[in-house]
């Protein structure tokens, strides 16, 4: 708070100027864009102002089956795409957690070894990255050719929601580890001692002192991975065979089809939901951290 | 009076480095122990090794008749309180102390009581609901003993816990932590490299040194009675002369034969003398057993401090009597000051103070200032934090 208040009071001129860089290309690369996407989710192709194409997110149907029921179209999209946002995340707390404590507690030889290891995936491209998997998950694929070897009966992935799952893990695996590790690396290695000393076993230690001392960690673990899979589209298109339709893929698919308002509706409601999710997630933390 | 915890042949390497070397101690019931020694002579390790942080390579460590050397500490009678508090930043004040009590599921309104009977004990009544961080480092440094004593441990071990303090807190919670001591009877072991402090607060103090034993007595035994030139040294300030016992109560050094009052060596044999600078008297130069000058003087309020050269070896006197630099003093030592020691691998390494300069001590001071306020910089943010 000091640093703060002194930064402020003392915004001499050169800092001003050396913040000016920044200052520009936050107005014109994040506030103005975000501007021109409300901007356009609340106005028709004449620019003139409606709730039209928000009312048409939740309310547009579609025929499901043999055509007799109907379905709301954009938030069964939604549902979907929470589900596998949701699945993923989970999975890469689950891995990642015990994966990041380990390695905060690992030599520092070590640490940066296997810091390196994970990050490697991540200097190749994304693309190139999805469609590796869809050539080791398909039915003809390096998977189920090595199933064979041993004898057993081929198993369908591709096209199913476990392959979308298990890119999304892979490809975002290394957002939910990297903040949890840089939390626990961070954490005062006396503390665990003191919670031994006042008599928690092991398990003690882990749940009432690193969990609740690694949430920071987990919020934006749980952030970074949560909200690129909820938008992701091509992931689901490559390895889900373009049989899952996500949230992203609606949006991709409105702006290929030019309705940019309609595209930017659904972005806009995404964005909303996504920030409201986030500052309740914030404030649940913050009332365990200071109970 | 009964043994609580014994250390028996205990050594300890890291790396191949020996830092605990065939140690062997008796801490008894109710009592105020003190490890005392400059960093790395294995007083903490020590500690730890009490605490079950650290295992003995060798030895056993027994706490009351039983061997614990494999007893995980959250299952130890015991309790730390930690050189930098260890505070859990996630809790607040009344959450902190009570964080043993709630893992052993102690029933909630027990805990209550017994939390605010322990923030009673260490004068923070009221402060239940801050954060930690919002704390000064005595503050944090009262929950720390609270937290450590809320489980009624059988002992409780602390390492250097007012290292961080400044130097009037430090006094106020010297007596504060003997208090503690005396209300609770509980067994402290205190490790600390401050030998005022160690000498002001224990009933036993234990001087170690590259990790072994140099003596085990009551602050006024390691005072008057050190055991070789290490601990003559490190206990308050001393004059440490080559001298040769010529018969029981006979001595001989800085070429004068004094009378004094120890005996049971061998003839002839080769000592380390002691005399403190507090027991040298000043008189005339011809009335002096020896005689010399005053090559310094110091002002150090209570009494003067002055380095006499005699026969090229400089001598440390504390006198309430000013005399200048340059003037040619006697010195009279009577037989109670003279204390005779065995020769050890210490002897000729301290007690000359022919290198000493109070410019040297100022610089030690300033080096202790900063890295006081290096340690105490973090709970300042805190305070900010709240605010």
């Amino acid at each position: 708070m000091k640093n703060k208040v002194s930064l402020k009071s003392r915004g001499s001129l050169i800092q001003r100027l050396v913040l000016a860089p920044y200052s520009v290309w936050a107005v014109l690369f994040i506030v103005v864009p975000l501007l021109f996407v409300a901007y356009y989710a609340f106005t028709d192709n004449s620019f003139h102002f409606t709730f039209g194409n928000i009312s048409r997110f939740f309310t547009e149907t579609s025929p499901v089956g043999d055509g007799s029921r109907e379905v709301r179209r954009y938030l069964l999209i939604f549902g979907r795409s929470l589900k596998l946002a949701v699945i993923s995340t989970l999975i890469c707390l689950v891995l990642g957690y015990p994966f990041a404590y380990m390695l905060s507690r690992a030599s520092a030889k070590t640490q940066s070894v296997l810091i390196t290891i994970i990050m490697i995936p991540m200097w190749m491209n994304f693309l190139i990255r999805t469609y590796a998997w869809m050539t080791i998950l398909q039915d003809t694929g390096i998977l189920n050719g090595f199933i064979g070897l041993l004898g057993l009966k081929p198993i369908h992935i591709i096209g199913t929601e476990g392959a979308v799952v298990i890119g999304m893990v892979y490809d975002y695996f290394p957002y939910m580890i990297l903040p949890i590790y840089s939390v626990m690396a961070k954490m005062d290695m006396k503390l665990l001692e003191a919670a031994r000393d006042l008599g928690c076993s092991s398990a003690g230690v882990l749940r009432r002192v690193v969990w609740p001392l690694s949430l920071p960690g987990v919020i934006s673990g749980v952030n970074m991975v949560l909200i690129p899979s909820i938008s992701t589209f091509y992931i689901s298109q490559k390895l889900g065979n373009g049989m899952f339709y996500l949230i992203g893929d609606a949006i991709e698919q409105q702006y290929v089809a030019n309705d940019l308002h309609f595209a930017a509706a659904i972005a806009f409601i995404l964005m909303v939901i996504l920030l409201v999710g986030m500052a309740f997630m914030q404030r649940a933390a913050n009332k365990k951290a200071y109970a | 009076m009964k043994k609580i915890i014994e250390l028996k042949n205990i050594t300890k390497s890291f790396d191949g480095e020996v830092v605990l070397d065939n140690i062997n101690l008796d801490i008894y019931d109710n009592e105020f122990l003190t490890l005392l020694g400059p960093s790395g002579c294995g007083k903490t390790t020590t500690l730890r090794i009490i605490g079950g942080f650290e295992t003995a390579d060798v030895g056993d460590v027994i706490f009351l008749g039983e061997r614990i050397n494999d007893v995980p500490p959250h299952k130890r009678n015991v309790n730390t309180v930690f050189q930098r508090y260890a505070l859990f930043p996630h809790l607040n004040v009344f959450e902190n102390v009570a964080f043993p009590l709630r893992e052993k599921r102690v029933p909630k309104a027990e805990i209550e009581e017994r939390v605010n009977e322990m923030l009673k004990l260490v004068a923070l009544s009221g402060f239940e609901k801050r954060s930690v961080s919002s704390l000064s480092g005595g503050q944090q440094q009262r929950v720390a003993i609270a937290r450590a004593l809320v489980g009624q441990p059988k002992v409780l071990l602390l390492d250097e816990p007012l290292a961080a303090l400044d130097l009037k807190l430090r006094k106020d919670m010297q007596q504060e932590l003997k208090k503690i001591q005396k209300a609770t009877g509980i067994t402290f072991i205190f490790v600390t490299h401050d030998q005022e402090e160690a000498l002001s607060m224990s009933d036993t103090v234990v001087v170690m040194s590259e990790g072994r034993i140099q003596q085990i007595g009551t602050p006024v035994d390691i005072y008057n009675e050190p055991e070789n030139a290490f601990v003559a040294d490190f206990i308050g300030e001393s004059n440490i002369l080559d001298g040769v016992m010529l018969r029981d109560r006979r001595v001989s050094f800085a070429g004068h034969v004094f009378d004094c009052v120890d005996s049971g060596f061998a003839p002839k044999e080769p000592v380390d003398v002691v005399v403190r600078p507090e027991d040298v008297d000043i008189v005339p130069e011809e009335k002096g057993m020896l005689r010399g000058v005053v090559t310094s003087v110091t002002f150090l309020g209570v009494h003067y401090e002055i380095i006499v050269d005699i026969n090229g070896f400089k001598w440390m006197i504390q006198t309430t009597d000013f005399v200048d630099v340059d003037e040619r003093i006697g010195l009279y030592i009577e037989p109670e000051a003279i204390h005779i020691m065995h020769k050890s691998e210490y002897s000729g390494l301290f007690g000359d103070y022919s290198s000493f300069s109070m410019e040297m001590d100022e610089i030690g001071e300033l080096e202790q200032i900063e890295e006081l306020a290096e340690l105490t910089e973090p709970s300042e943010e805190g305070a900010g934090r709240d605010e």
